[in-house]
């Protein structure tokens, strides 16, 4: 079943007075609890498709459907509210709140549910024992290296239990070895509480880890290859 | 607003250079807000704590101060026997006809500078009358002499003051024989002596005033009734409290209008600072918005959250501004009552309430200069801000 449908999507930005077609007629589909990289050049499209998937931008037209909801509709004010109960996002730069400890950081989209104090505990401590940084909940970002920051950020886009995570090149700013912890956790992520994962990466080695590969190019799809055999 | 607070106040934290720069800007315009305040307020303080609620004082009809009234032997003598003024054991009515002369003297620290004082002839009576009245040291003076006593405000400030010394004015000498204090009010700030020789010292040939206490305190409407309705007088009559409190009007609503003025454009300055700094917070930690725009936060809690952090900076600031005016309360100073055009001296008076509003102040500060920054902070496009 898919769970996010991408119809007929046009993205164009001006720059200078010039229009830039990102996109002109993307359709797409990806299944629910699938593992897609997206892959590609610079400039080819992929973290403008990851944001209009997570509703951080919109298509100058077409459709973009998650769940069935139309986030290509929804008023930014609804877009808040859906990305909260349906999305985890993680960035390259990991971009944790330097103020705030692990166990703030990954408290944040929990702070707009209806859960007790008690039960945001709870969630927190379970979400960073998930990336194995339970012993880390009153460290400070600056305390931490670039894959525990990446871990924290991958905890607070889980924490809230969403289908559906995001994930821009988050080994990008990462050493061999903390993108590999990363690539485990990610797979099991996927594997063991079968969140649908949609990854935009450099690295062959994320994409190895993916069931299904999409390379974009000047925005169109130009090879796919699939793990899992399926089709775009 | 969903942000935590802590979010704010570490980020102000984090950055304590901008923030002490800010806060200070704020917190010496509330200075200046309470200083002023303060002025306005003691100097009213000072005037309406000079009367007393049980007294009356009777001045002639139309007279808008004591200066430009005038009360002959037989009219104090028609209001001293009405059945509205209180009397002592020995029958002696509690009424004190007086003179009230302004006299230029040098100040003790410049003689060529001088400042109008009220120099108040009193009868026996007076000090009870007056009962906020007290001798601190010395004796009251006696009958029948040239002697006087000085209000404490004016101990100091003025030549010959002291005790047993000698003052001249009215071509005689005056033997000074006591202080006295008055509750903070502006008869500190008098010469008092016997009303029947400041009379001819003055070359005057009547009172400026009546003063007495009223028999029955709460009956001050029919006491004011029967005395400006007798027809053998011409008499305005007041509650003394409600006088003296109407003499500061004037000079203490300048005061405020003054403060508010002179903080008004202070303050406009210091709210740009506001701006400038939240301005500065805003787009160093654009991304951290973005951030928090894609968990889920609505650009409205966005935008309270980084308002909230320009009312912190600047309630720091209205601490500071408090802490930087308190050594002011109690400071003496004087002034001009242009109701009498003489010298009066009052203290800073710094209250709670007025620590208060200058915290207030402070936060509205700090909420105008956070707006603009906080909304622009609220609409941040989030996929350009989080590279």
């Amino acid at each position: 079943m898919a769970l996010v449908e991408i119809r007929d999507v046009h993205k164009s930005f001006s720059r200078d007075a010039e229009r830039i077609d990102v996109f002109s007629g993307l359709s797409m589909d990806i299944e629910q609890g699938s593992f897609t990289a997206l892959m590609g050049p610079s400039g080819s499209g992929k973290s403008t498709l990851l944001n209009l998937v997570a509703g951080l931008d919109r298509p100058t037209s077409g459709t973009v459907q998650v769940g069935g909801a139309e986030v290509s509709a929804m008023s930014a004010g609804q877009l808040a509210a859906w990305r909260a109960a349906n999305v985890g996002f993680v960035f390259q730069q990991f971009n944790l709140l330097p103020v705030l400890t692990a166990f703030q950081n990954v408290e944040l989209p929990l702070l707009l549910t209806r859960l007790s104090r008690r039960e945001r505990d709870e969630r927190v401590r379970i979400a960073l024992g998930v990336v194995g940084l339970d012993d880390r909940l009153r460290h400070y970002p600056r305390q931490l290296s670039g894959g525990q920051e990446q871990r924290v950020a991958i905890a607070r886009a889980i924490v809230a239990d969403p289908t559906l995570v995001l994930l821009d090149e988050p080994t990008g700013q990462l050493d061999a070895r903390s993108s590999q912890e990363v690539l485990a956790l990610l797979g099991r992520l996927n594997e063991e509480f079968g969140k649908t994962i949609v990854v935009v990466t450099h690295d062959p080695q994320v994409a190895a880890r993916a069931q299904r590969q999409l390379h974009l190019d000047k925005g169109t799809f130009i090879e796919q290859a699939s793990a899992a055999g399926a089709a775009v | 607003m969903k942000i935590p607070l802590i979010y704010n106040i570490r980020s102000v934290r984090a950055r304590p250079v901008s923030t002490a720069m800010t806060a200070l800007g704020i917190g010496l315009v509330v200075a200046v807000f309470i200083a002023m305040l303060a002025l306005a307020n003691g100097f009213a303080a000072a005037l309406a704590t000079t009367g007393s609620d049980a007294n009356v004082l009777v001045l002639r009809k139309g007279a808008d101060s004591e200066m430009s009234s005038g009360l002959d032997r037989e009219a104090i003598s028609i209001l001293t026997g009405s059945p509205h003024v209180a009397r002592d054991p020995g029958g002696r009515p509690l009424a004190s006809p007086e003179v009230y002369v302004v006299i230029p003297f040098g100040r003790m620290a410049d003689t060529t500078q001088l400042a109008n004082v009220v120099v108040r002839g009193v009868s026996d009576a007076a000090w009870q009358v007056r009962n906020n009245v007290v001798v601190l040291a010395g004796n009251r003076p006696a009958t029948g002499r040239n002697e006087v006593c000085i209000g404490k405000r004016l101990v100091g400030r003025f030549p010959n003051t002291g005790i047993g010394e000698t003052m001249h004015f009215a071509g005689r000498p005056w033997t000074v024989t006591c202080h006295f204090a008055a509750a903070g009010s502006a008869f500190e700030s008098e010469i008092w002596g016997g009303n029947e020789q400041i009379i001819p010292a003055m070359r005057r040939d009547g009172f400026q005033s009546l003063a007495f206490r009223l028999a029955d305190a709460g009956a001050y409407d029919e006491a004011k009734r029967a005395l400006e309705g007798d027809k053998r007088v011409t008499v305005d009559v007041y509650r003394e409290s409600a006088f003296y409190t109407k003499q500061s009007e004037l000079l203490g609503n300048i005061l405020r209008v003054l403060a508010i003025l002179i903080t008004a454009i202070m303050a406009v300055g210091a709210v740009f600072g506001a701006v400038n700094t939240m301005y500065a917070a805003v787009s160093s930690r654009a991304p951290e918005i973005a951030v928090l725009l894609t968990l889920g936060f609505r650009p409205r809690s966005i935008l309270a959250s980084f308002v909230a952090e320009s009312a912190v900076i600047a309630a720091i600031g209205g601490v500071v501004g408090c802490l930087l005016a308190l050594p002011m309360n109690g400071i003496v100073t004087s002034t001009t009552n242009w109701a009498s055009f003489s010298e009066i001296a009052f203290s800073f008076r710094i209250t709670p309430g007025l620590l208060f509003a200058g915290l207030i102040f402070a936060v509205v500060m700090g909420t105008l200069g956070g707006f603009f920054p906080a909304r622009r902070a609220s609409r941040l496009p989030v996929v350009q801000a989080i590279r």
